[in-house]
């Protein structure tokens, strides 16, 4: 019980972090219905700039703001100077784009930074408080729990109760009649694309201290268990990238306490066939509506 | 007085053919003018073309003494031009309230949406439901309220009675006359249904492939039953 207990709890925290990540998808697909596959890449080039920023400053905080702008910048430039042009008359375009400029984001940063693994530290301790002779949940665990909650809140404060979320719903929805309507359609593209890009950063400096470290390639699982989530929970929905995200987590902390930590990635897999053959559309999907 | 719309010579065209040819219109203030025609006349096209959705080959549109040629589409609605297009374009997966929102949202101070709610009451009620949820004449309701919280000089409204009750119809044909006397609105309005279109109608324009084959006051246009045999099937 001792062992379920903290398993469950290390895969919450896993998960919030897929969850975030996921959502990062889920944000980018629902406005320009590209999978971005470069999310982990971006992510793992503004850590590398965040813990440059943190040694030369000294302050893991200043690194950690530096990793979010630079999200937002990355994500709007890629979409104004690479997505934007992007032939979306096959969906798979965006697609063989992406994939290109995860090879050139690692390619680069391998080139400055070199390949090996750097030491990432946690801003706080990752050993867990005991209760009663359980551990259960480090400080560092509260953080990420923290920090993805508060990301979930503010997107869904933006999406529900500004004119700008309003704005970016409307262009991601209807775009062409979003744009007689007086709503500038490319910038809520680009305004997507930086805040996707700069949650995906948040998951990426979250997650990189409780891995090997620092690594041009550091983001690659995490991308798939993310993307899990975000199709399990079915891509267009934000709740569901959520609730995707703690079901992977809490799947990968099971199988890799039970079964050995080997079979975890395989485990992702399997959940990522099952659910694209039993229900492609994710367990939150909504029904087509019909548009006419 | 001068119009507020203003075409000369406009020539459209998807790819190499040109849908419309060397077309003449005017709408001034106050006035609603409906362009009639069949099928494939190109009556869809001249809106698309006011509101830059179509890029004209030739030709010269003005509003208020603005080429529009100079003006992106999303700002068109702060020169004061609405356009309802085909198939109301009614955002379904916003909710009612949201709908109309987004029609006021570049205006400072926003618009009252009682104000639309008043001249839309089946709407008041329905404010929480998704745009999907509404029928054929709500929908029609909806996206031509959306319009008038933009608080137009110029509504360009396209088909608003397809697929509606003629009851329905009615009531938007009188809504359209009652802004018009109100407010000075100007609309162009593209229709199918000639009868009710005409019978709100200051002038009537009459396009056949893609040429203005008459224009003339409504009254006059109904009167007409050879013109009306031979363009409008009546």
């Amino acid at each position: 019980m001792d062992r379920f207990l903290y398993l469950t709890f290390d895969g919450l925290s896993r998960g919030a972090v897929y969850s975030a990540f996921a959502l990062a998808l889920v944000l980018i697909w629902r406005a320009a219905r590209i999978v971005n596959f470069a999310q982990g890449a971006m992510a793992v080039a503004t850590a590398y700039v965040a813990y440059s920023v943190a040694s030369a400053t000294g302050s893991y905080w200043i690194g950690f703001v530096v990793a979010i702008v630079g999200g937002l910048v990355l994500g709007a430039v890629v979409e104004r100077v690479v997505m934007r042009f992007v032939d979306h008359s096959s969906p798979l375009n965006g697609v063989v784009v992406a994939l290109g400029l995860v090879l050139i984001i690692q390619g680069v940063l391998g080139m400055i930074y070199g390949n090996n693994f750097r030491p990432a530290e946690a801003p706080f301790s990752r050993d867990a408080f005991q209760v009663g002779g359980v551990a259960l949940l480090s400080r560092y665990d509260l953080f990420v729990f923290a920090a993805v909650g508060a990301v979930v809140v503010l997107l869904t404060l933006l999406f529900t109760r500004t004119s700008t979320g309003l704005r970016m719903r409307a262009a991601a929805f209807a775009p062409d009649v979003s744009r007689l309507l007086g709503v500038p359609v490319g910038g809520m593209l680009t305004l997507g694309w930086a805040l996707a890009a700069a949650v995906g950063s948040l998951a990426g400096m979250l997650v990189i201290p409780t891995e090997l470290g620092l690594h041009p390639n550091a983001m690659d699982l995490l991308f798939i268990s993310a993307f899990t989530a975000a199709v399990l929970g079915g891509l267009d929905s934000p709740i569901g990238a959520v609730v995707g995200g703690l079901v992977v987590g809490l799947l990968l902390a099971y199988v890799s306490g039970y079964l050995g930590a080997t079979v975890a990635p395989m485990a992702v897999l399997i959940l990522l066939v099952v659910v694209l053959l039993g229900r492609p559309d994710g367990l939150f999907s909504r029904a087509k509506a019909r548009t006419a | 007085m001068t119009a507020l719309l203003e075409m000369t010579g406009l020539t459209v065209g998807y790819g190499a053919a040109p849908v419309l040819h060397e077309v003449d219109l005017s709408v001034r203030e106050g006035r609603i003018v409906t362009v009639l025609g069949a099928n494939g006349a190109g009556k869809t096209t001249l809106l698309r073309a006011v509101s830059g959705l179509l890029h004209q080959s030739a030709g010269k549109i003005t509003f208020d003494g603005v080429d529009l040629r100079t003006v992106k589409v999303e700002r068109l609605v702060r020169h004061g031009i609405a356009h309802v297009p085909e198939g109301r374009g009614v955002v379904t997966e916003l909710t009612v309230d949201e709908n109309l929102r987004l029609g006021g949202l570049w205006r400072k101070p926003r618009p009252d949406l009682g104000e639309i709610y008043e001249l839309f009451p089946p709407l008041a009620n329905r404010r929480n439901h998704l745009g999907h949820q509404l029928s054929g004449g709500e929908r029609q309701m909806l996206a031509i309220g959306r319009a008038l919280a933009a608080k137009p000089r110029l509504l360009l409204l396209d088909e608003p009675s397809l697929g509606l009750a003629p009851k329905i119809t009615a009531q938007i044909m009188g809504l359209l006359r009652d802004l018009r006397d109100r407010t000075g609105l100007a609309v162009l309005l593209v229709e199918q249904n000639v009868r009710s279109a005409l019978s709100v109608a200051d002038e009537g324009v009459v396009l056949n492939l893609g040429r203005v084959v008459t224009r003339q006051k409504a009254d006059t246009l109904a009167d007409d039953a050879d013109l009306r045999h031979a363009y409008l099937g009546f």
